[in-house]
Parts: C-alpha cells; structure tokens; sequence
C-alpha cells in the first residue's frame, strides 16, 4: 500500500536525533507491548507479513505521530480483535468477560530460546528457474497495489542491474493476504543515485532493494 | 524511575502516552487470563533482548574477521553459517548478508518501509533507526545523514545503501582501525560500535579506548 510507512526519499521530517546511551526500551509498557507481539505470534496464527500489513495500514498522519512501540501495539490488538481473540469491552474492562477461543499452542517460557533461535526463515524449496541473472537490466514495475507491498515508490518505474540472485522465497504481497506463501525468486537489485533523484542526486550513491521476481520486467 | 520518566524521550503529549499504558496493562491481563500468553514467558522475552542479544554480538563477529583472515572469508561469502559458528542465529537473522567496507566503499543499511535489522547481531534497533527522519533520507542523501551522526566520506568513496526490503539482514564489515596490529579479538571488539555496523558511525580508535 501507499501508505505513511513508503518513507524512502520523502523530505520534512527533519534531522535524525541518535540518542546517547540509549537503552533498549523506553518505559516498561514497550517492554510488555513488544513481548506481547512476539508471544502472540503462535497462538494468534498470523505471518510476519500480516504484522507488517496491519502496522502500516492507517492513516499517513496517524502513522508518523505514533511511536513505534504504538504502532506494534495497535497492530496487535487490530489483529487480535480481528480474529475474535479479544473484543474492545474487555480491554476498556481490564479482564477478559467472553469464554477463549481454541488456540493452537503458547509459548511457554521453555520455548522461548528454541523459538527465538530457530527464527522463521523464509527460503523455500523449488523446481523453477530463476528469470534473471547477476549483470541483467531490470525495471521495477509501476505497481500500486492497496494491499501490502514490499517494493518501495522510490523504486518503481527505475531500472536497475541485478547484483545478486537471492534464492527463492516466500512472497510478501501473497502472505499478508492470507493466500499463501506463493515463494518467488528474489534478487538484490542495485540502482544509481541518479537513476533514482534524478541530476541533482549524490553520483557517487547507489541504493539496492531486495526484489521478488513479480516485482521486476527486463529492461 | 518511573514510566513517565523513561517516555519523555518521545514528542508525545503525557496523555497519549497513559492511554497507551493502560491499554497495554489491560490486554496483558485479558490474554493472561483467556491462557494466551504465559508472563513468565513475556519476561524471558524481555530479558533476551534487554541483557543477551545486542551489538556487542556483532562486535565479536567483525573482531573475529578482522583477526582472521579465513573467518572473513567465510563471513563474506555467507554470513549466517558464519555467524553462527560465533554462536549467534535466530529470528529477524535468518539470512545474513555481510558487507565489506574498504578505502573506496561506505555499505550503510536502512529499512525505509518499517524496522528490519539484524536482531541476532545487533539487538533491537534504536529508535533513530525507525524514524522517519533516518527512513527517508537514507536512499535520498545519505551524505547528509552521515552528517547528522557528526561522520564525513571523502567526496569520492562510493557510498552504497541497502534498503531491508526482503527478510535479508544486513551487517556492515567496518574497516579495522590502524594501530591495533596484534590485538585480541576481545580487544578488537571493544572498538567495534552499533553505528559502525550499520554504517552511520566509524569504529572506535585505539586513542579512544585509552582515554
């Protein structure tokens, strides 16, 4: 979606502030906020891509005035309530007043290094060829799709060379929907400065994305 | 410390920020209560990210290639194998990509669409890397970037930005400083800085741990 998250090249959000000694979270309710998200992962059934979907989709004002720990949060109780895991009575309540739903599994405190450790990779196995190869033109399409999205604007449109043929992988724009992983071939894509902000950009810049095959035409 | 004290960081007005406690309090003793989530669990979470997984992983990884000459290959050709012999792998560092700074090439990593970072290797991002400030400038004019972190590239080094848009994670290889020939990889580690692995900073000199 062309939402408030596609902030590549966009201008009026002022300097970058790094934070001296900053520490890992800021107040304990991003602790329980990030947590939370990650423990729900399991039972609540939904992928990373749907996480990411339901952070970005809302309005660009609201998007850029919540703080990142607001987002994740809002997200899961989007997706929480979404699911009919929760309802909002019992949030304003404080405790829950309707019976659980069946869930899978919980993460237990047993499970959490092994879960943490074995991650969720996203390479999959297939039997296609990869269309490009290292070296290859290519342009991003101009796609615009409401739904989520991983190519960003700045990209679409440009031509860039292929860098490296990534391997096959789950496809973003399917798994948010609820589709399917639909795995696709993925490449790192390299562009110039110029190519991408035009005369005026840094020429001795040069920004890669990573691609999926759906993502790209020859050129 | 209070919660308030830790949240002035953000431009957000007291209010906003209370609502939002409360409201993480509330579903954390809903989920509990419905037997979603164990809190003893929450906690090992917390603790993970807080106390063990953090940049001082990734300092031991650039050490270790700075040392040794064939780990560096090892790590450059494929990271994640690599990194996992130092002992470090997992959620949001599944696949690794190391990056190799040298005299005429600056790797700098952004994620211009949400937060992705090397969780095994650097721990959770910092806020600055989730801005949009660092978001949107990063692909556009990372020279000026750089100068927000106080840091200039000679007007002829390629700089080079690799925006996170995959579940690839980027780890950038910094150059090891001068003057630390024969150093432990212990040693080493303590030049090896968050922003240098990112490519917003530069690691440490050793005039600068001596101080």
């Amino acid at each position: 979606m062309n939402g408030g998250q596609d902030l590549g090249g966009t201008h009026g959000h002022g300097p970058v502030k790094p934070e001296p000694n900053e520490p890992v979270f800021h107040g304990e309710w991003e602790k329980r906020a990030f947590a939370l998200t990650l423990a729900m992962g399991m039972p609540g059934g939904w992928n990373i891509d749907m996480s990411r979907f339901a952070r970005e989709n809302r309005p660009p004002g609201e998007y850029l005035s919540m703080t990142y720990y607001q987002i994740w949060f809002a997200a899961l109780e989007t997706m929480l309530k979404e699911r009919g895991l929760v309802a909002e009575d019992e949030i304003a309540a404080g405790h829950s007043l309707h019976p659980a739903k069946p869930v899978k599994r919980i993460l237990s405190p047993g499970d959490v290094e092994r879960t943490l450790h074995r991650g969720g990779p996203t390479e999959r196995d297939t039997n296609t060829a990869a269309a490009f190869k290292p070296g290859d033109k290519v342009r991003a399409k101009n796609i615009n799709p409401p739904t989520h999205t991983r190519l960003p604007r700045y990209v679409r449109g440009h031509v860039g060379t292929i860098e490296r043929v990534v391997g096959c992988h789950v496809f973003p724009d399917s798994n948010a929907t609820g589709v399917g992983e639909n795995p696709q071939w993925l490449y790192t894509v390299r562009f110039d400065g110029r190519e991408l902000w035009g005369g005026e950009g840094d020429p001795s810049a040069k920004v890669s994305v990573d691609a999926w095959e759906p993502y790209l035409e020859p050129a | 410390m209070s919660d308030h004290d830790h949240d002035h960081h953000h431009d957000h007005d007291h209010s906003e920020l209370s609502e939002t406690q409360l409201r993480v309090r509330a579903l954390e003793t809903v989920l509990t209560e419905k037997g979603y989530v164990d809190p003893a669990a929450l906690d090992l979470l917390i603790e993970t990210y807080e106390k063990k997984v953090g940049p001082r992983n990734g300092a031991r990884v650039v050490a270790r290639a700075w040392a040794d000459p064939a780990y560096r290959a090892r790590l450059l050709k494929d990271a994640t194998p690599a990194i996992a012999e130092v002992g470090y792998a997992g959620r949001q560092g599944e696949h690794i990509v190391a990056l190799e700074n040298t005299p005429n090439l600056h790797n700098m990593v952004v994620c211009t669409l949400c937060s992705c970072y090397p969780w095994p290797v650097l721990g959770l991002p910092p806020v600055w890397y989730k801005s949009a400030p660092y978001r949107s400038r990063a692909v556009s004019d990372p020279r000026s970037v750089l100068a927000d972190f106080g840091f200039a590239l000679p007007k002829e080094t390629e700089i080079r930005i690799w925006d996170s848009t995959a579940e690839i994670r980027y780890l950038v290889v910094p150059m090891r400083p001068d003057g630390t020939e024969g150093w432990s990889e212990e040693k080493l580690a303590d030049l090896v800085t968050r922003d240098s692995m990112i490519g917003t900073g530069l690691p440490k000199s050793p005039k600068d741990i001596a101080k």
